[in-house]
């Protein structure tokens, strides 16, 4: 017992220590490069006046951005780990199961009508949609895994339901009149930028809200993840609780879309990470990391998006890729050369 | 009927509102061992599965203490009732204290964290299977004999009053099966628990159950305490057999009889005509065998496998005729074995066969190993 607690303080504490440093870098970097000195000065809310534009770029620009990222890759992860319980699998995530790209499609849908009324969609608004969104594809994949139980077909049908839903938006932003289609693409294909604090407050709220609720989740879904059937022993109620799951999930999933578009593999990747770091799969613990995790993970990945080919700026999903897909690759191979074939859906 | 801890009470079983089974009443008692046997398919897990609440019932009520479970809350059946069912699990970094821990899921608080107490319960259950130094090895890494335990410890942790179990001991081998049903044994006694459990091993379900219930034909064929069931005859037609043959007293099984007349003849006793018999049909060779009194060890393998057996009532002295018997018929085979080596009073006569076998020539020397191992 000693021992797995002091493995869990050194975990918290390695995550701790990079988000401050990642943080820090995050502020730092930049068209405007900053010295730590300054950066406690701004953060301490000391202005210079006017004219002082590095106040004005770190709370106006770098600090909204910085919180979006922690805050929807915490999300993003949350909701991942979620949905492998649900499926029994650890390959199961929003971007792979298609979720976040039916969010998508009802986003821009919903973006694109209100664009053309004249009027600019809310947050809440965007929320919604991409809420509706995601409950549709989840409530294909949820008919198709109804059908097949194997996971890898159901993966497969994820990625193709991503495809259809990927081309619709692609249709319709391509044919779209509005002059702000630009942001609209650039939003299609992911990205923390152009956050304001309204955006914070809000995906803040909602993300908040709904991770606590998973947390106070987290005995059964550590009952689930012995299995239905025990799980139902233990005095779960399967039903209830698979609802939850999914509403949670999808929530989740549906906020990161709404405000940053499609960000893929790391809802597979960071509790994978996770996982392994912790040595445990005890969603009291894991839960808890896997928004830190995440947040830590998009913080990083989006640093790199600004700043490796500074002025160009990547889209997060490439980057989230590049870092995340490996993991995921990894972890297959290794679970298929252990023979686990990881639950009853693979 | 007020005492059975379980009852269910004209309770239909099956999927998707289909009957597969209907009209089950069972009784099950503190303090007993029910066991349901039948065929595969029989529907033994279907009711399991309905008793659990794993499936919905299709017609009738389930009670638990006296309660109808339908009316329960999950949380408060799983105080009272716990399972060990044949769903591999495959919990993920779980060691199996993890695992055994699990059990302690209806005591707990909203978070799950286990208390001192509920520790202290957990090592209790490991120590009960015998797993204490399984605790800190990852469950998905031990055997299926461990694994098994593990998951019995865990039943124990939930300290239910009765425990459920769908085939324990199937993929197990010897020692494991024995080990887990001992286990139980001793809970059921100490505890008073209920258990109720489907079993495939005749041989253990006629030695561990206090009661046993019968599945065929998509009814409860014939239910009551294993003396009345485990006969040859309603063995073989229970589960269809019709090729070789069960042994009621000793639970064992027997291949079917080489048919066609006897070509060798067995002179056996005490148990030592046993290995011969089954050495010859093996190599598929009719034999056949004497002079066998009834009560004789050999006798009940000798009527299942020999084409021909020449018996005498149980505590009767072998007689002259039926030596004459037997000698006639050693007459007909080409070959004699005799593994016995001793002989007194009581079998003198079989002592005259071998002397006939031996002025024959019709002897082998060597009963047992007819052919020299490589």
């Amino acid at each position: 017992m000693k021992k797995t607690s002091a493995r869990y303080g050194m975990a918290f504490g390695l995550l701790g220590a990079l988000l401050v440093l990642l943080l820090v870098w995050n502020i730092n970097a930049g068209s405007v490069h900053l010295s730590p000195g300054e950066i406690f000065r701004i953060l301490r809310g000391v202005c210079l006046g006017e004219g002082d534009t590095n106040y004005r770029i770190v709370w106006g620009i770098r600090l909204p951005r910085i919180l979006a990222a922690l805050i929807l890759g915490g999300a993003l992860s949350v909701s991942g780990f979620l949905l492998q319980t649900f499926f029994a699998n650890p390959i199961a995530g929003p971007y792979v199961l298609g979720i976040s790209s039916g969010a998508k499609l009802t986003v821009s849908l919903t973006m694109i009508f209100l664009l053309s009324r004249g009027m600019v969609s809310g947050s809440l608004a965007l929320i919604l949609a991409a809420f509706v969104g995601s409950l549709i594809s989840m409530g294909f994949v949820l008919l198709i895994s109804r059908r097949v139980r194997k996971m890898s077909i159901l993966v497969i049908c994820g990625v193709m339901i991503g495809y259809i839903c990927s081309a619709v938006t692609d249709f319709v932003v391509t044919f779209a009149e509005d002059s702000n289609i630009v942001n609209l693409h650039n939003w299609s294909l992911g990205s923390f930028s152009g956050m304001s604090w309204d955006n914070v407050a809000v995906m803040g709220a909602v993300v908040g809200v709904t991770v606590a609720l998973a947390f106070l989740l987290s005995k059964p879904i550590g009952a689930y993840q012995m299995g239905e059937v025990y799980a139902q022993n233990m005095g779960v109620n399967i039903k209830a609780f698979r609802v939850a799951l999914i509403l949670l999930s999808s929530v989740l999933s549906a906020c990161v879309t709404a405000f940053a578009g499609p960000i893929s593999f790391v809802g597979i990747a960071v509790p994978h990470l996770m996982k392994s770091l912790f040595r445990t799969a005890k969603p009291i613990v894991i839960l808890p990391a896997c928004f830190l995790g995440g947040g830590v993970f998009c913080l990083f990945c989006d640093l790199v998006a600004r700043t490796v080919f500074a002025p160009t700026e990547l889209s997060i999903s490439s980057v989230t890729a590049v870092f995340g897909a490996p993991v995921v690759i990894y972890m297959m191979v290794s679970r298929r050369a252990k023979g686990a074939s990881g639950g009853n859906l693979s | 009927m007020k005492d059975a801890y379980v009852y269910t009470d004209h309770m239909s079983v099956g999927y998707g509102g289909k009957a597969l089974i209907e009209d089950i009443n069972l009784h099950i008692h503190k303090g007993e061992i029910m066991t349901l046997i039948g065929p595969n398919g029989a529907g033994k897990s279907t009711i399991l599965k309905s008793i659990i609440k794993q499936l919905s019932l299709v017609g009738g009520t389930v009670y638990l203490d006296g309660r109808a479970m339908a009316g329960m809350k999950d949380s408060e059946v799983a105080r009272c009732l716990s399972v060990l069912m044949t769903e591999r699990i495959h919990p993920e970094l779980m060691t199996c204290e993890d695992v055994v821990a699990t059990g302690r899921y209806p005591y707990t608080g909203r978070l799950g964290i286990l208390s001192a107490e509920d520790r202290r319960i957990v090592r209790e259950s490991l120590a009960l299977v015998h797993g204490e130094a399984l605790a800190d090895r990852d469950f998905s890494a031990i055997s299926d004999g461990q694994r098994q335990r593990i998951l019995l410890a865990r039943a124990l942790c939930q300290e239910p009053e009765v425990i459920v179990l769908d085939e324990p001991t199937s993929v197990l081998d010897i020692r494991h099966k024995l080990e887990l049903l001992g286990i139980l044994k001793d809970m059921v006694r100490q505890r008073q628990l209920a258990v109720v459990m489907s079993l495939h091993e005749l041989d253990l379900a006629q030695k561990v159950s206090d009661y046993v219930v019968c599945i065929h034909n998509n009814a409860v064929d014939r239910c009551g305490p294993p003396e009345e069931i485990f006969t040859a005859q309603y063995i073989m037609e229970l589960y269809g057999t019709t090729r070789g043959s069960y042994n009621a007293d000793f639970g064992c099984l027997e291949l079917e009889r080489v048919p066609g007349e006897p070509e060798v003849f067995v002179i056996g006793g005490g148990g030592r005509g046993i290995p011969v018999y089954r050495r010859l049909q093996r190599q598929g060779i009719p034999f056949a065998a004497g002079v066998l009194p009834e009560n004789d060890l050999d006798f009940p393998v000798a009527q299942a496998l020999a084409a021909r057996v020449i018996s005498v009532p149980a505590f009767a002295p072998v007689g002259e005729k039926a030596v004459a018997e037997a000698a006639e018929v050693m007459k007909g085979c080409r070959e004699v074995l005799c593994p016995l080596d001793t002989f007194g009073p009581a079998n003198e006569q079989n002592r005259r066969l071998l002397e006939l076998a031996k002025q024959s020539g019709k002897l082998r020397a060597s009963a047992l190993n007819p052919e020299p191992c490589e």
